[in-house]
């Protein structure tokens, strides 16, 4: 902006003008004494709002849900010592799950760094493993610099957190001002554009696939890539299956969908991905809760065919036969290119063949579970949940088994609906993910599948919600266990349950209306619906809801593959 | 199988460039023989050698993080063509009557220099590939070694294959 070049300013009106420049709606953070002079300039200003959170993790948590729903960077804003390690969670948490944002942290100043000064740390030494990139910014001079940098890297390439570290003293010298279209970077350009050579040997593959596999990964909903997968996938008539981070990807309710593999995957998306003879696998990484042990599943003969934008992700721990590095996107839409040019065709009669096998596989309905049942089920309350919501809603989760009913009954038909803590698997994120989430989409439905022991991981964000008036709807599976720790005991340990179970747990329908907020228990199967359909009426859209259901104690997930073993070898639940 | 592979890389000379490439073996369990740093003839650049052993698998991966780190401009696996392999070693030895001579004459064998002499001891300077270096201290009496120092080794490509923005 012609306006801002060459102005004389501080390096905290730097922080906040450059965040303007981004075009930043919101800032998640807590103040604190090295960043008093950016939190005064942001007083001063009305580009962007700023949300206080009650802790510094909610700040980085919320920020980063805004980022996966929105596909915008995050930006999140804490003080030094404890803002910073409080932060910490939150930045590994964004960094597992390649997640751009931006967290500004204020740091001791320059002269006092080194001398244990108070709330100093060593953040970009704390930060260093769980980041894509940070900055110490010891001149106000590569302020404006710094912050671009932040922020192309964060997005650009496979995304990830990005800090920028900033010296108090750095925040009150001055200098001149211009914000950078943008900024050169010798050591930094990732690749965008697929090998063509590469692209074609894929594509001849796929054509000559008798039992072909599309394995899609959080990489297509982080690269905007779902149109392109769907008609790829379309065109091929080929079988998918959506990793934990990447439902969403590719339509749910599409019969080409065999849900979600891994650990708790289906039947059929496991059994097809263990026995398939092409497997296409799109911005997905291969990791233990997917694929097993890499051993085992190495032991059925295939071809893989890998497209990720990061080439450390190839051949990690799986040997792949065509690597394809490049921006998701790009690499589809050449590749659909060639395969319409193409003259040969998929093999009919192989794929009609290897879709009988799959329905076979199918049709053993491994997600059924007992509808009859006196108690609630977890999986019921999720199914009405996608019911009640057309299956429209953005539903946030936090970690354990409720995770991952959500992730199986929660039918997502759309990209970046579902946002949750796939890589790190951090309790707690799912109330400020759900806040994070609503302010980007005001007018959505969210929704937050949360357990009673998850919530309380963060609980004091009631208030911020509060503050805001964030009308999310939080949905506690309440079993009074930490539920898959609990399961695991009782699959692996003898049914001992060492420290699992929750025991004086707080009257949550009272707590929530403590903070101002609609608080309910569900105690039977038949008042389900009927809860839902309040809590998402017209009458409570403005409201924050805190539904607490009492599900079924020894309620497990289905299918499981243990740890260490392979993806053919699920453990199913009981013949109901 | 397992092999030694020396890995040259230009990154950013910026405060904590080194931690960044430390940080990274640690943090993924690579195992770094040797690791040395300086700035190049371009002060903005650092130039960096590091000997570390594994799998063809396991130095794939690591090229592969190394070139992920922001700063990191580019790497090269010296091992994979012809190179260069240099490093310096000080080594501080008991030298006291017939020994003077034979240390001396081994020296000599290894083109040493004797850099510091003292009634007792001498300290020699020793340049070569690291099994060079391995070798001279094989050849003396271990007993009157007082203490060694090695810099680690340095590599370059022969003839016209660099390592250069």
């Amino acid at each position: 902006m012609i306006f801002y070049q060459f102005m004389e300013a501080t390096g905290a009106e730097i922080v906040v003008r450059c965040l303007a420049e981004e075009g930043v709606e919101f800032v998640f953070g807590y103040p604190g004494g090295a960043v008093l002079n950016i939190y005064d300039e942001i007083f001063k200003q009305n580009k962007f709002k700023h949300v206080l959170v009650r802790h510094e993790q909610a700040a980085v948590h919320a920020a980063d849900a805004y980022a996966r729903s929105t596909g915008r960077v995050g930006v999140a804003l804490v003080t030094s010592g404890p803002g910073v390690t409080n932060a910490v969670t939150g930045i590994a948490t964004a960094y597992m799950d390649s997640i751009p944002i931006v967290v500004v942290t204020g740091q001791v100043p320059t002269p006092a760094i080194g001398l244990d000064a108070f709330q100093e740390v060593d953040t970009v030494g704390i930060t260093r493993p769980c980041v894509k990139h940070n900055f110490l910014v010891k001149d106000v001079k590569d302020l404006a610099a710094t912050m671009k940098k932040a922020f192309i890297i964060a997005a650009t390439g496979r995304p990830g957190p990005v800090v920028v570290d900033v010296p108090k003293d750095v925040t009150y010298h001055t200098t001149d001002f211009e914000y950078p279209a943008t900024v050169e970077m010798r050591s930094y350009s990732p690749v965008v554009k697929g090998h063509s050579g590469q692209m074609k040997r894929a594509v001849q593959m796929l054509l000559e696939a008798k039992r072909p596999m599309i394995y899609a990964g959080g990489g297509v909903v982080l690269g905007d890539a779902s149109e392109q997968l769907a008609e790829l996938t379309r065109l091929l008539g080929f079988p998918i299956t959506n990793t934990l981070m990447g439902l969403g990807g590719y339509p749910a309710t599409d019969r080409q969908n065999l849900g979600m593999l891994g650990m708790h995957g289906t039947y059929e998306a496991n059994m097809a991905m263990q026995h398939s003879d092409v497997l296409l696998a799109v911005g997905a990484r291969f990791d233990d809760r997917v694929i097993g042990n890499p051993a085992h599943f190495a032991r059925e003969q295939r071809r893989i065919i890998h497209i990720d934008v990061d080439p450390s992700s190839i051949s990690k721990r799986v040997k792949v036969d065509v690597p394809i590095v490049g921006d998701v996107k790009n690499v589809l839409t050449d590749m659909l290119a060639l395969l319409k040019q193409a003259k040969e065709k998929p093999d009919v009669a192989a794929l009609n063949a290897w879709w009988t096998q799959i329905e076979l596989w199918r049709s053993k309905n491994c997600l059924k579970y007992n509808r009859n049942s006196p108690i609630i089920k977890p999986q019921y309350v999720v199914e009405k949940l996608w019911e009640v919501t057309k299956g429209d809603a953005y539903v946030t989760s936090d970690v354990g088994q409720h995770q991952m009913w959500a992730a199986q009954y929660y039918k997502f038909d759309k990209p970046r609906r579902w946002i949750n803590s796939g890589g790190l698997g951090t309790m707690g994120v799912g109330l400020p993910y759900a806040m994070g989430v609503q302010l980007a989409f005001p007018d959505a439905q969210v929704a937050c599948i949360t357990g009673e022991s998850s919530i309380q991981m963060n609980i004091q964000e009631l208030s911020t919600c509060k503050q805001y008036r964030i009308p999310v709807k939080v949905v506690t599976l309440n079993n009074r266990y930490m539920g898959m720790v609990r399961q695991w005991q009782e699959f692996f340990y003898g049914s001992r349950y060492a420290e699992s179970y929750m025991e004086s747990l707080p009257d949550f329908v009272k707590l929530a209306e403590a903070y101002g907020h609609v608080g309910m228990r569900i105690d039977r199967p038949e008042d389900v619906e009927a809860a839902l359909k309040e809590a998402f009426s017209p009458a409570l859209k403005e409201r924050m809801v805190f539904m607490d259901f009492q599900t079924d104690q020894t309620e497990n997930v289905f299918p499981m593959v243990e740890g260490g073993k392979g993806l053919s070898e699920m453990i199913l639940a009981e013949e109901l | 199988m397992s092999r030694r592979h020396i890995i040259s890389l230009l990154m950013e000379n910026e405060a904590g460039a080194l931690s960044r490439v430390a940080g990274l073996f640690s943090a993924r369990a690579y195992n770094i023989e040797s690791l040395t740093v300086a700035p190049t003839e371009d002060a903005t650049l650092s130039r960096m050698t590091i000997v570390t052993v594994g799998s063809e698998d396991i130095i794939e991966q690591i090229t592969k993080q190394l070139n992920k780190l922001v700063d990191v401009i580019k790497v090269m696996d010296l091992t994979e063509g012809s190179h260069i392999e240099r490093e310096l070693m000080l080594v501080k030895l008991r030298a006291v009557g017939a020994d003077r001579e034979e240390i001396k004459r081994t020296a000599d064998i290894f083109r040493g220099n004797i850099i510091d002499v003292t009634e007792s001891t001498y300290t020699i300077e020793l340049t070569g590939a690291g099994s060079k270096l391995d070798a001279f201290l094989e050849a003396i009496d271990s007993a009157s070694i007082i203490e060694t120092v090695r810099t680690g080794a340095s590599g370059i490509g022969r003839g016209e294959r660099s390592l250069k923005v």
